[in-house]
């Protein structure tokens, strides 16, 4: 029981940070993981990626004027992920360009600007810092951004759900009766944006999409609905982010990729056991019904 | 005029800057069942998306009718068929019009999607994933969603394609139930025997119509032939056309008696 207690409970009850590494990882996968099966089911899991990196320029303006402080970099982070979601789902909607492309474009010049910025004044240090994150250091003012940020997630999925699924299912449909089309899909590609954003400090701008899409991934397997699917998503976020702290925890680790791996570990076992993974089809394909 | 459904008024439309409509007038009776036909390319497809809005017209426009309301099955649908839905989830889309973002879908909406499901023949499929629906029946389901629109405009673009003939028996006697209720509906076609037999006008389109009216006398064989030599490609250098250029053109008959020469706009409007 000791040793039970020891291994599992006993990291996060004595220890402030280990609670607010929790605290935080498991509020972002609240919101990051609907986000990130609506992300996937676009057909945008790259996207994400890219929008990840699209926020570095942002992050790295704030560090330039502010230094390592949340708020600004958060700020920044987040205007430059709109610009970048804007400009190419803009470029996409209105020209013929389809938005692989865009995406593409834009993300990678934000990002060499970026680099640049952080490389005239930074050192490494601060760069391993910006890409990789700190979970361990979220400090109440990051928590409460986190906070924020999930509640107007989870607001905006409730209230925009039924034609963010009709937008995936049949845009076209959606264009002749109504004219939400368009909004809705910029509505979406802010709160990527405001996710990424939220868990670039715990996780880093090359991980916090990672929370976002592994979870998503994995509970494709799982489920033929959306709602289920977005549940279990949430589900797996959040016994990623307890494996991967306690991972961090024992075997000091660093916890960003601790936490992103256990989801890894989770989505390749989906891949082998889930209700529409590559074992149960080979079982099942033995055995037909008579109709 | 109030029994008139649909007004097109000088309407062109296309992409770029060539049209696939051209300058097309004319008027679409309250409750009358036309079938749209014609070669491809001849601006069926984008006379349809004209008319419930996706295009935006070049020239001229489309009215509407106040007060009506649309459906609008397309060709080449951008449904995404992994998409993880149910059957009855796609046809509950069709409960937008009346239900919106944000209304609650009752247990009368509920009992209406089941019943539309009946009316095309799939009831019980309501649980049943999309990806496993053959493609008759997801055309059947889209039908559903037509029907659940309860619509007073139809338009439906080529719904028989790859439906088995069982099926489009189906299709035809729900359409023609559609017309019994006085609904106003559109069909785009290419079988000819099934417009001369089911369908009491039509519209036969070679980017401008070439005949519009009594479905018999539509399709006489001067007229197939005139719409038969139609040229489909787009011509780079095709010179622009001039907005006075058609002006005087419009004088134009009644019941299309003109068919047979070679005038410009051919058919006039239905004498509403």
């Amino acid at each position: 029981m000791d040793t039970l207690y020891g291994l599992f409970i006993a990291p996060f009850a004595d220890f402030g940070f280990m609670q607010r590494a929790l605290i935080g990882s498991l509020m972002l996968s609240l919101g990051a993981c609907p986000v990130g099966v609506f992300l996937m089911l676009r057909r945008m899991s790259l996207s994400g990626d890219a929008m990840a990196h699209a926020i570095l320029p942002g992050a790295a303006a704030g560090f330039l004027l502010y230094g390592l402080e949340i708020l600004p970099m958060t700020i920044g982070g987040l205007i430059a992920g709109v610009i970048v979601a804007l400009g190419a789902g803009a470029v996409s909607r209105f020209t013929i360009q389809r938005e692989d492309a865009s995406m593409a474009a834009f993300y990678l010049i934000s990002l060499a600007i970026g680099v640049l910025m952080v490389s005239i004044r930074g050192s490494s240090v601060d760069l391993m810092h910006v890409l990789f994150g700190t979970v361990l250091a979220l400090n109440n003012e990051a928590l409460t951004l986190i906070g924020g940020i999930v509640a107007v997630t989870l607001v905006s999925l409730a209230i925009f759900w039924r034609a963010l699924v009709a937008e995936c299912l049949d845009p076209l449909f959606l264009r002749s009766v109504s004219r939400l089309g368009s909004p809705v899909h910029f509505i979406f590609l802010g709160l990527v944006v405001l996710n990424l954003v939220g868990g670039f400090q715990a996780l880093g701008t090359l991980l916090s999409v990672g929370l976002m899409m592994l979870p998503a991934a994995a509970a494709r397997f799982w489920t033929v609905r959306v709602e289920p699917m977005c549940v279990l998503a949430v589900l797996i976020g959040f016994a990623s982010c307890i494996a991967g702290l306690l991972l961090s925890y024992h075997a000091s680790l660093p916890s960003g990729p601790a936490i992103i791996l256990s989801a890894g570990v989770v989505y390749f076992a989906s891949i082998l056991f889930g209700t529409r993974g590559i074992l149960r089809a080979r079982i099942v394909h033995h055995r037909h019904r008579t109709a | 005029m109030t029994n008139t459904c649909l007004t097109f008024r000088d309407l062109t439309l296309g992409y770029g800057s060539h049209p696939a409509i051209h300058h097309l007038d004319g008027k679409i009776r309250k409750g009358s069942l036309t079938a749209v036909v014609g070669a491809n390319g001849s601006g069926k497809s984008t006379l349809m998306k004209g008319i419930v809005g996706v295009l935006k017209p070049m020239a001229g426009e489309v009215i509407r009718a106040p007060g009506v309301r649309a459906a609008y099955l397309p060709q080449q649908s951008e449904l995404d068929r992994s998409f993880p839905a149910r059957v009855v989830d796609l046809v509950s889309l069709g409960l937008w019009p009346r239900r919106g973002l944000l209304g609650r879908h009752t247990r009368e909406d509920r009992d209406s999607v089941s019943q539309a499901l009946m009316a095309v023949g799939l009831g019980g499929f309501e649980k049943r994933p999309i990806d496993t629906l053959s493609g008759g029946q997801l055309q059947r389901t889209l039908f559903a969603r037509v029907l659940l629109q309860d619509a007073d405009l139809i338009l439906l673009d080529e719904p028989f394609n790859a439906v088995d003939a069982k099926t489009v028996g189906d299709l035809i006697a729900l359409i023609k139930h559609w017309h019994g209720e006085e609904r106003t509906i559109l069909v785009v076609v290419h079988d000819l025997d099934l417009v001369r037999q089911n369908f009491p006008e039509t519209l036969l389109l070679a980017r401008q119509p070439i005949a519009w009216g009594e479905t018999r006398e539509t399709l006489k064989p001067e007229n197939l032939l005139r719409a038969r030599r139609f040229h489909e490609a787009w011509e780079e250098n095709a010179p622009w056309c001039e907005p006075d250029g058609h002006a005087h053109d419009h004088d134009h008959d009644h019941h299309g008696h003109a068919h047979g020469h070679d005038h410009h706009h051919g058919a006039g409007p239905r004498a509403a």
